[in-house]
């Protein structure tokens, strides 16, 4: 046996067990197979049911009202005219101010775990920002009624007061909670997965990279700015892209700071809410014509995290695949 | 020279600011967490107390009571969830580490995007599915919501413990001569087992604290559990109708409430990462 081959042989030892499986020896083998893929199909086949009984129980909303549901800003369960493009508008403007100050915050939490804390440090920090995920969407919400908007609300006036010709801080403030609070409890749900995959993401740099810049003179910072940072940007962007499809479709926490309005506005003190809250907050006093609709703003609401959510998967495919691929 | 000088001054501030930077984010990224864990746990303590867990609810006004509905409901939820997701996430695991493949590859990426799905879009698929025909809202309905959230967790955890267990195992038992499925319930899947488990009880913390699916499957109930088939009622629900209610001692209770759920948290992931170090040790 040659060299070569043998390197390969030991590199895919998985592929000699698969093709073993492949070839059944007992009739019990070809059972098993049989209910594992079932099960794996399970999923492949709750995806689809999703996108099918979505569709179908929001089909009489569509139909009634075509593309002029997501155009429309009117909610009015007496007339039957119903709208989306505030709660739409809602969950962007709250998403945007999520990922402004999650983006930042996760980053720099990513690189220090991976590169600059003491080793001692790393791993209960890392489990510290993971504990961050566990925490019930609930929880932090009953935190951000009564602990985060009291401490909101002083700040927002005071903004309201100095800065209140710029549209966005103009007045009146409501208790603290709107689309600020909403984005502000966004961020924190976002940020222990950025913060999980761009440290992966940047764990997999090779050290060479490191090295390399480090023998040249450079400080710490340049090196991961120079070096490290290039190298996996695409591991970062997707971290971002995940953080972003967790903060569009995150329910009761925002839904319980963000005051339940239904207007466009550039005023981010005002009260507001995204897909997810209306749904939340309308779905069961609904009848009617107003169900489907809300069917379609999940319907809306599943699309939108279905792409964010591939987009990033496979952009984190490829990061891995790629540094796999780069022959180390 | 002297400009030299300036540059390498100017290098390293800018490396200790960038360096201070990055600590500070994480101490934010912490600090964060240990702010709302912590003022749940003083805020629970002071309103917790025995009859809280064994009580039910009383008229406003009223003091005492307590949330035995809601914690017997969770209970029920979650493992009538547990019962109908891990078992199929364990298989589908098995599929996804074992046979893999062109199929396998497909479904892994359906599990990770299914994990992405908000689950309150879940609550309104089993709303169709399931309580629209049924006529009524029902603890089944609920159940079958969070095992759907919890069921791509399940099979991804499970293939990645299943995937660190040694080729070299697979191949020994192989040469035994034992059926290849034998191979995998004998020596993979015990072999797997602690990751396995862990994995299973971070789902299960997660789909204890949902609260957006259940509002539209279990909805709720205040006179205690009354079958599968009835609306049940659930801590996180109760959390939620208290917190935005208007008085104080609901409010109380739900801090009361958070307290329980934030413990179950706390104590799975302390005991998963016990377990952990403890296979790794």
């Amino acid at each position: 046996m040659d060299q070569p081959q043998a390197l390969e042989q030991a590199q895919t030892p998985g592929k000699v067990w698969r093709s073993l499986l492949r070839r059944p020896a007992s009739p019990g083998d070809g059972l098993f197979r049989v209910t594992t893929l079932l099960a794996a199909l399970s999923l492949l086949g709750l995806l689809l049911a999703m996108v099918v009984y979505l569709f179908g129980a929001a089909w009489p909303a569509i139909a009634h009202f075509g593309m002029g549901f997501l155009m429309r800003s009117t909610w009015d369960p007496v007339r039957e005219v119903f709208g989306a493009l505030p709660a739409i508008y809602g969950t962007l403007v709250t998403s945007a101010l999520a990922m402004l100050v999650a983006v930042p915050v996760s980053l720099g939490t990513a690189i220090f775990l991976a590169e600059l804390a003491p080793g001692w440090l790393r791993a209960p920090a890392s489990f510290l920002v993971e504990m961050l995920a566990a925490i019930p969407s609930v929880v932090l919400g009953l935190w951000g009624i009564f602990v985060m908007a009291p401490v909101l609300q002083p700040v927002e006036r005071w903004l309201a007061e100095s800065l209140g010709f710029v549209p966005f801080f103009r007045g009146p403030v409501f208790g603290g909670v709107g689309f600020l609070a909403g984005g502000l409890i966004l961020s924190v749900m976002a940020l222990p997965i950025i913060t999980a995959v761009a440290r992966d993401a940047i764990l997999t740099v090779p050290a060479s990279q490191r090295e390399a810049m480090l023998a040249l003179g450079a400080t710490r910072w340049e090196a991961i700015r120079h070096a490290v940072l290039p190298y996996t940007r695409s591991g970062l962007v997707a971290a971002s892209i995940l953080g972003l499809g967790r903060a569009l479709g995150e329910t009761m926490a925002v839904t319980m700071v963000i005051g339940n309005g239904y207007r466009l506005t550039a005023r981010l003190f005002a009260p507001g809410n995204t897909m997810a809250s209306k749904i939340a907050t309308q779905f069961n006093e609904a009848s009617g014509l107003e169900t489907n609709a809300l069917v379609e703003l999940a319907l809306v609401l599943f699309a939108v995290a279905l792409i964010v959510n591939v987009v990033g998967r496979l952009l984190v495919r490829w990061t891995v695949a790629r540094v796999a691929g780069g022959g180390h | 020279m002297i400009a030299s000088a300036r540059t390498h001054a100017r290098r390293k501030a800018t490396n200790y600011i960038m360096i201070a930077l990055c600590g500070l984010a994480t101490l934010a990224a912490v600090g964060v967490l240990l702010l709302v864990v912590g003022y749940t746990l003083l805020q629970g303590i002071a309103y917790l107390n025995l009859g809280f867990v064994t009580q039910t609810a009383r008229p406003l006004g009223e003091p005492g009571g307590g949330m035995r509905h809601e914690i017997v409901g969770t209970i029920v939820l979650v493992g009538l969830a547990s019962a109908l997701g891990i078992p199929v996430g364990l298989l589908a695991g098995t599929y996804l580490s074992e046979f893999g493949g062109r199929v396998g590859s497909v479904v892994r990426l359906v599990a990770d995007v299914l994990t992405g799905i908000p689950s309150v879009v879940v609550g309104i698929f089993v709303y169709v599915v399931l309580v629209r025909p049924m006529g009524t809202f029902s603890a089944l309905s609920g159940a079958v919501a969070l095992a759907i959230i919890m069921l791509p967790v399940v099979a991804r955890t499970t293939e990645e413990m299943m995937k660190l267990v040694p080729q070299t195992y697979r191949e020994a038992a192989l040469a035994l001569g034992i059926p290849r499925w034998r191979v995998i319930v004998s020596v993979v899947v015990p072999g797997a087992m602690v990751g396995i488990v862990t994995g299973s009880m971070l789902a299960l913390a997660r789909i204890a604290g949902e609260t957006a699916p259940l509002i539209f499957t279990a909805l709720g109930n205040r006179f205690g559990f009354a079958g599968l088939d009835e609306p049940i009622a659930a801590l996180p629900l109760q959390i939620w109708r208290y917190a935005v209610s208007p008085y104080d001692t609901w409010h109380q209770q739900a801090w009361a409430a958070a307290f329980l759920l934030v413990m179950l948290v706390l104590v799975i992931s302390v005991l998963v990462r016990w377990l952990t170090a403890w296979r790794r040790g």
